[in-house]
């Protein structure tokens, strides 16, 4: 039975995650942790987060997960979700200017104020609701219609240095990136644990995945 | 390609059962809080709210069971509300699985309870319910004021002043509830929803009067809702969620089908 380690550092709604999870591949060993060992010794890796940026990588380095998410994110599936995708980033402009994680090269900003809508209405922040994803071929969004709604809910957006690496897009109404891909790295901005049959599919598709793209 | 507008169904629960004659035929236990998200989830629901009527302490825990179990199964985002006055209430409910939590009157006694909450959570998980009424004359200028105890009891706070101060302390989302149409099945108070909307940078749940369709329409074209919120139309099975979204989409409106 192949197992994934949910990593918990004190922030984000773990157990929805965990339970889409077990929802997504009930043959799947889905395990909260916090214990560096055992998160080394699973098989894939899930990175969530909600909130402040400030407060996430303060909690990562006060419970000294910072270099498992390093090591992990070299060496097996590994997928960050929401604000666990955007600490994956070099900085983000969240809090006034703070200092992530550097895997994925690039940079977090926010939304532009006073943005319109197509009706002219004033475009809201956070953006949040069901927005379509408009992606490039990955083993993740196998059997996923193109252009799906998936659930968002978030003020800032990953830019990343290397376009490349981006995975898919998203408008609201200018194109942001929405998911990146490096090697064995997913990340999504979106959440896949509450986007129902198309984020679940998501997930299992990470589940079955061999990091391989 | 936008982002699409939502519609949201809320559950009235009372000691974990749903309330206010729900009647559908073909589920089981048509007062089952699960069967009821289940079947919502089904036919398209954006999110599920619900709202514990009751909020006794005993009623709490029902209600964190019934979270529960419906957020093992049922796979959008959930939120609650009804009673949530402490930190605690809210740790309790996100653990269990709500996604967001809904603060009435414990905004209206104690507003640094929502900055307090909006720091601790994320301001993505504090929804804020405002109740207003309108306390204007005819002929004079639309002006609304917060109420509290089920629309009885007038605070003499201006509801867009109010709705502006709630964002600025952290509220995520504004579910805004018309007392003079909750429950008339006229539709939406659509100048307060308006008047709200575009005071706000954040999204605005319209909520109070639904009775038909076009009401929904009104909601999001007329009042500029980004969300509208309904219970009974759903509840009695006179339309489902998936009617809805197809009526709104066929009125232009940008929707998850």
């Amino acid at each position: 039975m192949s197992s994934v380690a949910v990593i918990d550092y004190g922030m984000g709604n773990l157990h929805s995650i965990a339970k889409a999870l077990q929802h997504a591949s009930p043959d799947v060993d889905v395990q909260i942790l916090s214990n560096p060992e055992l998160i080394l010794q699973a098989d894939r890796v899930v990175f969530p987060g909600v909130g402040a940026i400030r407060d996430c990588m303060e909690a990562l380095n006060q419970t000294g997960l910072t270099e498992v998410i390093k090591e992990s994110a070299k060496t097996k599936p590994f997928l960050g979700i929401c604000l666990g995708m955007q600490a994956l980033l070099t900085d983000s402009e969240e809090n006034s200017a703070t200092q992530a994680l550097n895997i994925l090269p690039g940079h977090v900003v926010r939304f532009p104020e006073a943005l319109k809508d197509a009706a002219g209405n004033n475009l809201k922040i956070p953006h949040m609701g069901w927005n379509q994803v408009h992606y490039s071929a990955h083993p993740l969004w196998d059997n996923i219609p193109q252009d799906s709604r998936f659930y968002f809910v978030h003020s800032y957006y990953a830019v990343p240095d290397d376009k490349a690496i981006i995975a898919a897009t998203t408008d609201y109404p200018n194109t942001f990136t929405c998911a990146l891909s490096q090697a064995n790295v997913f990340a999504v901005q979106f959440h896949p644990e509450k986007s129902q049959t198309v984020g679940l599919q998501l997930l299992h598709n990470f589940l079955h995945w061999d990091g391989q793209v | 390609m936008s982002l699409a507008k939502r519609i949201i169904p809320c559950l009235d629960v009372a000691n974990g059962r749903v309330v206010k004659g729900v009647q559908f035929v073909d589920i089981r236990d048509a007062g089952d809080p699960v069967e009821v998200a289940r079947r919502y989830d089904r036919e398209g629901a954006d999110e599920i709210t619900f709202l514990d009527i009751t909020a006794t302490h005993d009623n709490r825990d029902t209600m964190v069971h019934v979270v529960e179990q419906v957020a093992s199964e049922v796979f959008i985002p959930l939120t609650v509300g009804g009673g949530i006055k402490t930190l605690e209430d809210i740790r309790r409910m996100l653990n269990a699985g709500a996604d967001k939590v809904g603060i009435n009157s414990a905004a209206v006694f104690n507003p640094e309870f929502v900055r307090e909450a909006a720091q601790r959570f994320g301001s993505q998980c504090i929804v804020v319910a405002i109740d207003a009424k309108k306390v204007s004359n005819p002929g004079e200028l639309d002006r609304w004021e917060i109420f509290t105890h089920g629309g009885r009891k007038a605070t003499g706070i201006d509801a867009i002043e109010w709705a502006k101060k709630m964002v600025d302390y952290g509220a995520g989302e504004i579910l805004l509830t018309s007392m003079d149409r909750d429950g008339t099945r006229e539709g939406f108070d659509l100048p307060l929803t308006r008047a709200i909307s575009e005071c706000v940078s954040v999204p605005v749940i319209a909520s109070g009067g639904v009775g038909n369709l076009d009401h929904l329409a009104e909601g999001v074209i007329q009042g500029k809702a980004d969300a509208v919120l309904a219970a009974s139309i759903f509840h009695f099975a006179e339309y489902s969620i998936q009617e809805a979204k197809e009526h709104l989409a066929s009125r232009g409106i940008e929707m998850r089908l």
